[in-house]
């Protein structure tokens, strides 16, 4: 057989070369989301050409991408793990509001507070991890369990302490305007203000990517969530990646918590409660399937600016906003649908192309 | 039969779980350069054989002896460590992901990348391509996912990564199991592959038609116990087949079906609805 398998077929070689090229295509697993921002750019562009086309338009489509975009690189990462995170839009309400009350109420410098909510939100990425991969029960529950928790908490500390549900004053304490510059300035190029925190979804995105295509420990996140039990048995540290990732997810709630804390000058009890499901829609719109294994963070990124686009482009186009919801829902439906065809298809052409080989080995 | 010392043996092992007899008194040696075929029906106690080969169980009696020495193996780690590799029939291939993570997962090749370290994709694809063509299997596209790949090819993968990482021992749970004619001939031949370079081959499986073209010892098991153990030139193959098939046990019930078609239907006392329906149809 193997002396056979040299000497294939001619025709059935410029046969797979042709294959090779349909599959390289249909197989990038960013596709569908970005068939889903052409189709949404084009559009918003003939409906609303005049902002859409401007640069005041992709500033205002990237400010809600980017934090966006960093909760949705987080959670594709999670979820190509193998597991879901739904208290990760809680979380940033959570932090935000710890940093605010440590720092008004008991008069810290505003750089500790950060760094204590950091800690407060490894500690509850550790123990959702730790819950999960301990009991064997599936995530969604038991981060749901954590989103009540603390959607509970959050209202009900901030009113004990404030008399309201919200942190106030955050602008008038020391270490502010530090925080304002690394964690959200406005930024002008010709002439609009852009968020500074694109810089950080850019980076993250690109630093996430590295990890997760160039690193060992991208494979880990692959097997951990294509097949846990057979990564064990091949000494991959399964039950220790999936524990990082949840950590992974609380991070990016406690940095885009500190994002929106220095943006608004204050922290509100409710913030972030029902992103969770925007960043798990963003992630799957980039292509991570919900069974967990495979998926991108370029993609998630894509998704995310998916989103900024339809926030940006319903205000621009004049229609009644409270549509946003309605068309992400078909958005979310049209991309699923695009990428399982294109996985289906690529498959099946992987598969024509075995039996090819096959056929040409015997010949 | 030989003075040479087995790579492998065990003495006398026994494994009971509560009070259920899994496996009992069972000594077994596979020599390096040999294919060692252990055939048994359905719970004769092969795979409680191969946990033990591999480390996933200790056994309740008995002696584990690897290069002549007696060992305790805690885990499937450990029996790894040692060169005792195991391709199990779930195979611990991970579908979606591409051939070359697939080969390398768990031991990554890393490359400097200024002050990080990265994985050495380059090496891997290469090193892939390279170890599976020695293997007779052409890979046009290490990114492919093994979930793509047939039942045959992905055995051979499982079989090759083993090899490639300095097994002595390759134990294989029913690799021919789920294959087609073709693609089990594919696996025979890795199996013949390993032997020629020196590695003892345990060949699980409960087809005699694929353990005789490769097997130079074979092991029946029956109900825990060793049923028999020959050499190749002890046996002819319709030996074997008897062997496996459980030699009386099958005349026996042939010649029960035999009576029972010569017994007219209401004889045996079909049910009633049975008979029924019968009449109706």
């Amino acid at each position: 057989m193997p002396a056979k398998a040299v000497t294939a077929v001619p025709g059935a070689e410029e046969q797979l070369v042709q294959v090779g090229l349909v599959r390289s295509v249909f197989r990038r697993v960013e596709i569908g989301a970005l068939i889903g921002a052409a189709a949404v750019w084009l559009l918003f562009a003939a409906v609303a050409p005049g902002n859409w086309l401007s640069v005041t338009g992709v500033a205002r489509i990237l400010d809600p991408a980017s934090t966006l975009g960093i909760m949705a690189i987080a959670v594709a990462l999670l979820m190509i793990g193998g597991e879901f995170d739904l208290s990760t839009g809680v979380m940033t309400g959570t932090t935000g509001l710890v940093a605010g009350l440590l720092s008004t109420r008991l008069g810290w410098n505003l750089w500790p507070a950060i760094f204590v909510a950091l800690l407060i939100a490894l500690g509850i990425g550790y123990v959702n991890g730790t819950m999960v991969t301990r009991t064997g029960l599936p995530s969604f529950i038991v981060t749901l369990a954590t989103f009540f928790v603390l959607r509970g908490a959050n209202v009900g500390i901030t009113r004990l302490v404030t008399e309201q549900v919200y942190v106030g004053g955050i602008d008038k304490t020391q270490g502010f305007d530090l925080a304002r510059l690394v964690f959200n300035t406005g930024i002008n190029v010709f002439g609009v203000e852009f968020r500074s925190s694109i810089i950080w979804w850019v980076a993250i995105a690109i630093l996430a990517s590295w990890v997760l295509l160039r690193t060992k420990y991208g494979s880990w996140i692959f097997a951990a969530g294509g097949d846990a039990n057979a990564a064990r048995n091949l000494g991959v540290p399964a039950t220790r990646v999936k524990v990082a990732l949840f950590m992974t997810t609380a991070v990016a709630g406690w940095l885009v918590g500190m994002m929106n804390i220095v943006r608004l000058r204050s922290a509100v009890a409710s913030q972030g409660i029902g992103q969770e499901f925007v960043y798990i829609i963003a992630a799957t719109i980039g292509g991570c399937l919900l069974t967990g294994g495979y998926g991108s963070v370029i993609g998630a990124s894509i998704g995310a600016i998916i989103f900024g686009m339809a926030q940006v482009g319903i205000v621009f186009a004049g229609w009644d906003t409270d549509w946003f919801y309605s068309f992400l829902g078909v958005m979310l439906l049209a991309a699923v649908l695009l990428n399982n065809y294109t996985r289906k298809r690529a498959q099946e052409i992987s598969l024509a192309a075995a039996k090819a080989r096959t056929e040409g080995t015997e010949g | 039969m030989t003075t040479r010392q087995p790579l492998l043996e065990v003495r006398n092992v026994s494994k009971m779980f509560g009070s259920v007899i899994a496996l009992s008194n069972v000594s077994a040696q596979f020599y390096a350069g040999e294919v060692t075929c252990l055939l048994g029906d359905n719970g004769a106690g092969k795979s409680t054989l191969i946990k033990i080969l591999s480390g996933v169980y200790q056994p309740t009696e008995g002696d584990y002896l690897f290069e002549g020495k007696k060992v305790l193996l805690n885990s499937p780690r450990e029996a790894l460590a040692m060169g005792i590799a195991t391709v199990y029939q779930d195979l611990s291939l991970i579908p979606l992901m591409s051939v070359w993570r697939n080969f390398f997962l768990g031991a990554e090749p890393e490359k400097r990348f200024g002050p990080f370290k990265g994985y050495d994709i380059r090496f891997a694809k290469q090193t892939v391509r390279e170890v599976l063509a020695h293997m007779g299997i052409l890979i046009r596209d290490p990114d492919q996912p093994v979930g793509t790949m047939s039942g045959g090819e992905r055995q051979s993968i499982a079989i090759s990564r083993a090899i490639y990482f300095g097994a002595k021992v390759l134990i294989l749970d029913e690799p021919t199991a789920a294959l087609g004619v073709k693609q089990a001939g594919m696996v025979l031949h890795h199996i013949v592959r390993a032997k020629q370079r020196g590695l003892a081959v345990i060949f699980i499986t409960h087809n005699p038609n694929h353990a005789w073209p490769v097997g130079d010892h074979f092991i029946i098991l029956r109900r825990g116990r060793i049923l028999g153990d020959y050499r190749r030139e002890e046996l002819t193959q319709a030996d074997l087949m008897n062997l496996m098939a459980g030699g009386e046990d099958l005349v026996k019930l042939q010649q029960e079906l035999e009576a029972l078609l010569k017994q007219p239907l209401e004889a045996v006392g079909e049910p009633a609805h049975v008979q029924e329906a019968i009449g109706a149809g």
